[in-house]
């Protein structure tokens, strides 16, 4: 076997730290070696995607770590389009050999299939805007690091009487796309999150914060608010369910509205499986509903190219409470007479496009003041095991979880028993009465957004549960 | 791969482990699907790599590497120990194993068609012959069909002698009808919902399935959907067809009997467990009908449970989960044995692929067949409802509550299906639940269901999952909640 692109020798040493990542130098070689290769075998174009990870990850329970882990990986995947047809196939090995079988694999794909007269030459080369998110302290994080950051975290839990559970994480990626047409786009960047659950008795509650930096956030802090909020959790009392207002903490705002994104895929509509067919330029939502994507948001991340390696564009999704724009792949856009807006997945795949780098135009209101302001409510510190039950009136299930209190005459009054809600994502975006301003959050169940709190009138409860 | 494995587990004992374990594992996928007559996706993949475990200080570390050369394997090896070391810093006891022996063995799923081998032009022609038969139906808006298909390789190796390689085959292969009109998406699936049945077999899965068969019918359904009847809520008799009342045993026993989240491991991402230790033998899980088993050996089928030994080199073993309606056992790995008086793990470390760790996991949690004929169970509701093909599910963070939806629904009156019912769901407490079942099917009408799709572990790892199953009745169940309007 032949090396195709001279990989960085990795250190013998004892290190605990993640393995660094090529130089992108060394991606670009990979890239070159695979389209210098597939010119030999009949390939009229060929697109290359190298993408390397580098990630470790401290979790621990019961107030110790349990499970520690590290994983470097790295895969070269390759499109090759023959006569009209395309296929894609994957290796993580980047020797000649491996690379000239990936290319072979995928033009026999690419040749076992009907002739596809939707599809469209490959993109020349683009330009991008420079985001930076390669944060070298984030990179640099060692196990040891965590650990004793998690010990803090668990002797304040030990303390408390509480039992702490959660992670402590921290990594590097890269991705590099090039084609036979000249294109080529490269990103890195870092990443670090720490989430926590402090338990107290039958109570728990959780914090939880994530970003390329990983001075952003302190671990100690989140812990010491999971832990008291843990604490105010105990001896929860059972309503009944039914409509609330309810204020929703960011991560519960988050989680559920991940679930209405892939409804703005100008594919979905074509395919009539959007919420949005015959609803948009609709006053769909309240009037203080504005949304877009944004991936060159300050606190968002991700790179500035889709998976065709198109410049991705800020896109205004919603405007006053209407659906006025859709995101677009190549191939939708042409379908339907517009620009793409580089929010397209790597092809050949059937679901198009979608809206990835979320942000929700925020208030000027508070948590302390929307439950100042309410009169007898829930506050809602996250949300859990969402599903779809009804897709086009985009009705979600789904829990409560980690913490949901009582909100009477303007104060936290204790902790209310875990309900279930049955809840349309359409009818709550209307009745939205107060916003705060728009962080970053991240939850479990939708990818990381720049989403406000909202107070939300009438939303519906409709089973609890034994906790 | 023996000697990369050798490699690793040599210079984690040289660098101060205790234990280790390595895998290397080979992985190999083929996916197709078709949208509205054109193909979709069209991809194959390959990886290879290795993640070796090990225990340094009384502590775990864990470290993945693709780079396959004697240099990257021993650098992985010794990043595992000195992660462990770390791990040290913050642990409260050492970890103790169950004993177990060194096995040298090599396994291979049993199939008769290597999906690999079976040309692609008669894969792609199958679904899009299926994918016609569905768009033939008016009222139907969107068709999808899709085949997957995976080998993988593992060549396990640890300190205390084992070295084991096994090779799988695994084959999923399903489709689906979405019919859009008067403001609303009414979908039907076949053989069942995301992706349809995923079995350790091979081509002849899905030669097995008679998609052509189906596709007219789901469509049909798909598009009558919109004028059937809405159905109601009350409290009364539910029927769950076979592979729904799967997902409803993988939710409410298959995780809460998850030894890790009952101990609290999974406490901040999964979640915990009702099942608390002082339940075990004690609870009346379920009714006295109602029998389960956490199975991975072969002879219970070819699941997606199903291998020769778990990821920590433990022989496949049956385990009586609930036996006559008492909860009797769980889910068990060497750490966690001895938590509940076992002296050996119930062989349950999975993982997904080379770069995770393995974890407990199902195997295949299934319900053992009952005694009636389905012909008989339908003739003897006087007035119920039957739910087929999973549509949502969502249970909360320790098992307690669960709510489900399916595709269509039929309503039963005396003893009669009469009509077809659109949007119907159902919920209730989990044992509460199983303890109002008072039918089972019999072994005419289990079969052996696959959930590819099981996530868990941080950083997230995805597993298949098998549940045998044989639709079954249940009385007093809530049915409807999810469209009622308080």
């Amino acid at each position: 076997m032949t090396p195709a692109a001279k990989t960085k020798k990795a250190s013998t040493g004892a290190s605990a730290g993640a393995a660094e990542l090529l130089h992108e130098r060394e991606l670009r070689r990979i890239v070159d070696t695979v389209l210098r290769l597939a010119k030999s075998t009949g390939a009229d174009e060929t697109e290359v995607h190298v993408d390397e990870v580098a990630d470790a990850l401290t979790r621990f329970a019961n107030n110790a770590i349990h499970q520690n882990v590290a994983e470097h990986g790295l895969t070269v995947s390759i499109r090759t389009v023959v006569d009209g047809r395309t296929a894609r196939a994957t290796t993580n090995r980047i020797d000649e050999d491996s690379l000239r079988a990936a290319i072979e694999a995928s033009l026999s794909l690419a040749h076992s299939q009907p002739k596809d007269p939707r599809l469209l030459p490959m993109p020349g080369g683009q330009r991008y805007r420079r985001v930076n998110r390669f944060v070298k302290q984030t990179a640099a994080l060692s196990a040891e690091e965590r650990a004793r950051a998690v010990r803090r975290a668990c002797d304040l839990a030990v303390k408390k009487r509480q039992v702490a559970a959660g992670i402590y994480s921290n990594g590097q990626s890269q991705s590099s796309l090039g084609n036979s047409r000249g294109l080529f786009a490269a990103y890195r960047e870092t990443h670090s999150e720490f989430s926590i659950t402090a338990q107290e008795d039958s109570a728990a509650s959780w914090a939880k914060a994530n970003s390329a930096d990983v001075r952003a956030f302190d671990p100690q802090k989140l812990a010491e608010r999971a832990c008291e909020k843990a604490h105010l959790a105990v001896n929860a009392r059972e309503l009944p369910p039914g409509r609330y207002t309810v204020i929703l903490e960011p991560a519960a705002v988050l989680d559920l509205v991940g679930f209405l994104f892939y409804d703005f895929s100008a594919t979905a509509l074509q395919d009539k499986r959007s919420c949005l067919n015959e609803r948009m330029g609709k006053q769909l939502f309240g009037q203080n509903i504005s949304i877009s994507d944004d991936v060159y948001h300050p606190l968002q991340q991700g790179a500035p190219f889709d998976g065709e390696g198109m410049p991705r564009q800020r896109v205004l999704l919603v405007d006053r409470g209407i659906p006025i724009n859709l995101v677009y792949s190549r191939a939708a856009a042409k379908a339907a007479g517009k620009q793409p807006t580089g929010h397209g997945f790597a092809l050949p795949n059937e679901y198009g496009e979608a809206p990835m780098n979320l942000v929700f135009g925020g208030g000027d209101s508070s948590i302390e003041k929307m439950v100042a302001s309410t009169q007898r409510g829930l506050l809602v510190t996250r949300l859990w095991y969402i599903r779809e039950v009804d897709p086009y009136e985009k009705v979600m299930t789904g829990m409560t979880r980690d913490g949901l209190f009582l909100v009477d005459n303007g104060l936290v009054s204790g902790a209310v028993r875990n309900f279930r809600f049955n809840q349309s994502i359409i009818e709550m975006l209307k009745n939205v009465e107060l916003l705060g301003p728009a962080v970053r959050a991240t939850g479990e169940e939708a990818f990381e957004m720049v989403v406000p709190a909202m107070k939300v009138r009438d939303f519906q409860f409709s089973e609890v549960t034994k906790f | 791969m023996w000697d990369l494995c050798t490699n690793a587990l040599d210079t984690a004992k040289l660098r101060g482990a205790a234990y280790g374990d390595v895998r290397v594992m080979h992985l190999r996928q083929r996916d197709l699907t078709t949208k509205n007559g054109q193909v979709g996706t069209l991809s194959q993949s390959e990886s290879i790599g290795l993640g070796i475990r090990v225990l340094a200080n009384g502590a775990w570390g864990f470290a993945s590497t693709d780079r396959l050369t004697r240099e990257g394997v021993a650098a992985c090896a010794a990043q595992a120990v000195s992660i462990a070391k770390a791990s040290a810093l913050a642990k409260r006891s050492e970890v103790v194993l169950a004993p177990e022996k060194a096995y040298v063995d090599s396994w291979q799923s049993p199939f008769r068609k290597d999906p690999f081998e079976i040309p692609l032009e008669t894969q792609l022609a199958l679904l899009l012959a299926a994918d016609a038969e569905m768009r033939r139906v008016n009222g139907v808006t969107l068709t999808e069909t899709d085949m997957q298909f995976r080998k993988i390789d593992s060549w396990f190796a640890s300190t205390i002698g084992s070295r084991i390689h096994q090779r799988k085959v695994i084959s999923g292969c399903g489709i689906a009808a979405t019919s859009f009109q008067d403001e609303g998406i009414q979908k039907r699936s076949y053989p069942s919902s995301f992706g349809g049945q995923h079995s350790l077999q091979g081509y002849e899965l899905v030669e097995s399935l008679d998609l052509l068969r189906h596709a007219p019918v789901i469509a049909e359904e798909a598009a009558a959907l919109h004028s059937a009847p809405q159905c109601p809520e009350k409290v009364g008799t539910l029927i769950l067809g076979g592979s729904q009342l799967g997902l409803q045993i993988h939710e409410s026993i298959g995780h809460p009997i998850e030894l890790d989240r009952v101990l609290g491991q999974e406490a901040n991402f999964a979640g915990t467990s009702f099942l608390t230790l002082d339940q075990l033998n004690q609870l009346q899980y379920a009714s006295s009908i109602v029998n389960v088993v956490a199975d991975a050996r072969l002879d219970h089928g070819q699941g997606l449970g199903t291998f020769a030994y778990d990821d920590e080199g433990v022989p496949a073993q049956c385990t009586d989960i609930i036996k006559n309606g008492k909860f009797r056992g769980y889910l068990s790995n060497r750490e966690t044995a001895h938590l509940v008086g076992l002296e050996r793990s119930s062989g349950t470390m999975r993982t997904e692929s080379w770069n995770r760790l393995p974890i407990i996991r199902m195997t295949n949690v299934s319900l053992l067949p009952g005694t009636w004929d389905y012909t008989d169970l339908i003739a003897d509701t006087h007035d119920g409802i039957l739910m087929e093909t999973n549509r949502s599910w969502s249970i909360d963070d320790r098992r307690y509550q669960f709510q489900f939806s399916t595709e269509i629904g039929w309503e039963i009156k005396g003893g009669k299906k009469v009509r077809m019912l659109k949007n119907p769901s159902y919920s209730g407490i989990t044992t509460e639940f199983w303890n109002s079942c008072d039918a089972i099917c019999k072994f005419d009408h289990w079969t052996l269901w696959g959930t590819p799709n099981c996530g868990k572990g941080q950083p997230m790892q995805t597993m298949g999952t098998g549940h045998g199953a044989s639709p079954a009745r249940f009385r007093n169940v809530h049915i409807g909640t999810a469209f009622s309007d308080q």
